[in-house]
């Protein structure tokens, strides 16, 4: 136990460590924002230091939380909903040739279609509300985990299989020990991709379907032409994407997909 | 005393070819037979019909034993999980209580000669040697009678499938399992087995049979060169081991 404990604190350490990065990241792009500010003028884009401070501003109200609540709330159920039916039915045409066969061109289709067409055809069908975010999220996000879900249960080792099977595993083991362990590698990346693809249709969603939260918030910033009030909400809903994707996504993936770290010259040395 | 495996009239067929035919064979407990045979005579699928991965189109397979393991040609060992964890893996369904498995690996472990530091490993850290004997820990742990190899050291260098075939001989006498032990290597087979089957060219049946003299471990190097020498040379069986075109094959 005392082992796994440590393993676990090593591995945070070890990514809060490659936080440096990140940050330096960061600091590139406050930088050419800077630039971008004295270059163009406050209007066009205002400074970093103003959009962090009407960032704040929204962020110790408890007004503008609960519009962030709302839209991180919707883009998670939405995310929930493709995550479920992409992954399940993706492993379903993974296994069974003739579903990926007919599943494909359907994709192609779906795909083909801009997120905002979904987003008009959705407010007719379910109006001004929450279903409308969840439903768009659910068609434009589903289609990401789907191909990852079956590829990755289509190019299974299938010798991994038939060494569970001399051990005893059933149809069920193996699907749950050797399979889903190995669509978890392209999974995981897709899922990372949905969410974000989730947050984005989200706001969007409800910019144009007027359904309040964030994208409500940057309409009526737009309306009044407040450009540092809607840069500060494009921050915030990063900072809940980035949140929910370090606090969620990524620790599953950590958890699941550790063993890859020791593939790395630099990996983990036991 | 009953056969620990015995096929009858085993036969099957790929795509409406046939590749086995009329294939008749018992293994004795504790009895080490390698199968040989030229490349794409069949001798992989009569071994996995045997361990009951393929269902033969014909005939029928008794097996005597309570529990049997398999090594493969590839070590076959789950990439996410530490050698330990990967030797555990046929444990799960072995019924074996929770609180006594991490002996049965340590014990596994030692027959496959593997150091403790290295159950910690992923395979990606182990060398291909490491890895086979890591699969054959997993075999060893679940305490078969029965051991299926499927052409094991086929990809490993002269010296390591020295070691290699040393540890099964080793293994086979600690451990007291019957094994069918496929291999398209003479010399690997008469190290090995007690009994060589020799699989016909075109796999209809089992071309014929020889004891071989003393246990495996008590063999020694000019035993087993002379053995191989009379056996290309005089022995009419052994004569087209090595002649098949497999470009031929259907």
């Amino acid at each position: 136990m005392t082992r796994i404990l440590a393993d676990r604190a090593a591995r945070l350490l070890d990514f809060l460590w490659s936080g440096w990065a990140g940050l330096a990241a960061l600091a590139l792009l406050f930088a050419c924002w800077q630039a971008g500010h004295e270059t163009w003028g406050d209007f066009i884009l205002p400074d970093p230091l103003a959009t962090l401070g009407a960032t704040w501003s929204l962020a110790i109200s408890s007004e503008s939380r609960g519009l962030l609540l709302l839209t991180a709330q919707r883009a998670l159920a939405g995310f929930t909903l493709a995550a479920f039916s992409g992954a399940v039915i993706g492993i379903i045409a993974g296994y069974a040739p003739a579903v990926m066969r007919l599943a494909r061109p359907l994709l192609t289709v779906v795909l083909g279609v801009p997120p905002i067409a979904w987003i008009v055809l959705t407010m007719m069908w379910f109006g001004t509300s929450g279903a409308t975010v969840a439903a768009t999220i659910l068609i434009s996000a589903t289609p990401v985990v789907f191909v990852a879900a079956a590829e990755g249960i289509a190019s299974r080792d299938r010798g991994l299989g038939t060494m569970a099977e001399v051990f005893r595993y059933g149809a069920l083991g193996r699907f749950w020990f050797i399979d889903l362990r190995q669509a978890a590698a392209p999974l995981f990346p897709a899922l990372a991709l949905a969410l974000g693809t989730s947050f984005k249709v989200a706001v969007m969603a409800e910019m144009l379907a007027n359904a309040g939260g964030v994208g409500g918030a940057l309409a009526r910033a737009r309306a009044m032409l407040d450009v540092p009030q809607a840069l500060a909400w494009v921050v915030l809903a990063v900072i809940a994407l980035v949140v929910v994707e370090y606090g969620l996504i990524r620790p599953m993936q950590a958890e699941i997909e550790g063993w890859r770290r020791a593939a790395q010259p630099w990996g983990v040395k036991k | 005393m009953s056969a620990a495996l015995e096929l009858h009239r085993i036969g099957h067929a790929y795509f409406g070819q046939s590749v086995l035919n009329s294939i008749d064979l018992q293994i004795a407990p504790g009895e080490v037979v390698a199968l040989v045979g030229p490349s794409g005579s069949g001798k992989s699928t009569l071994a996995h019909i045997a361990a009951g991965l393929v269902e033969p189109r014909e005939g029928r397979v008794t097996p005597g034993y309570a529990r049997h393991a398999m090594i493969f040609q590839e070590p076959r060992l789950l990439p996410w999980a530490t050698a330990a964890q990967n030797i555990g893996f046929a444990l799960r369904r072995a019924k074996l209580p929770r609180r006594l498995r991490p002996a049965r690996v340590a014990e596994a472990a030692r027959l496959a000669e593997l150091e403790p530091q290295d159950l910690a490993k992923y395979p990606v850290e182990l060398s291909g040697g490491m890895r086979q004997r890591v699969a054959i820990a997993r075999a060893l742990a679940v305490r078969p009678d029965f051991i299926f190899f499927d052409e094991p050291f086929t990809a490993l260098d002269v010296a390591l499938k020295r070691r290699m075939q040393d540890l099964v001989i080793a293994a086979a006498e600690e451990a007291q399992f019957a094994a069918l032990f496929i291999t398209h290597d003479l010399v690997e087979a008469l190290r090995i087995a007690h009994r060589i089957a020799v699989l016909d060219l075109r796999g209809r049946g089992i071309a014929g049979l020889r004891i071989l003299p003393g246990d495996p471990g008590a063999r020694d190097e000019a035993t087993t060169f002379a053995l191989r020498q009379r056996f290309l040379t005089e022995d009419p069986l052994f004569r087209h081991i090595h002649d098949v075109d497999e470009r031929r094959r259907p």
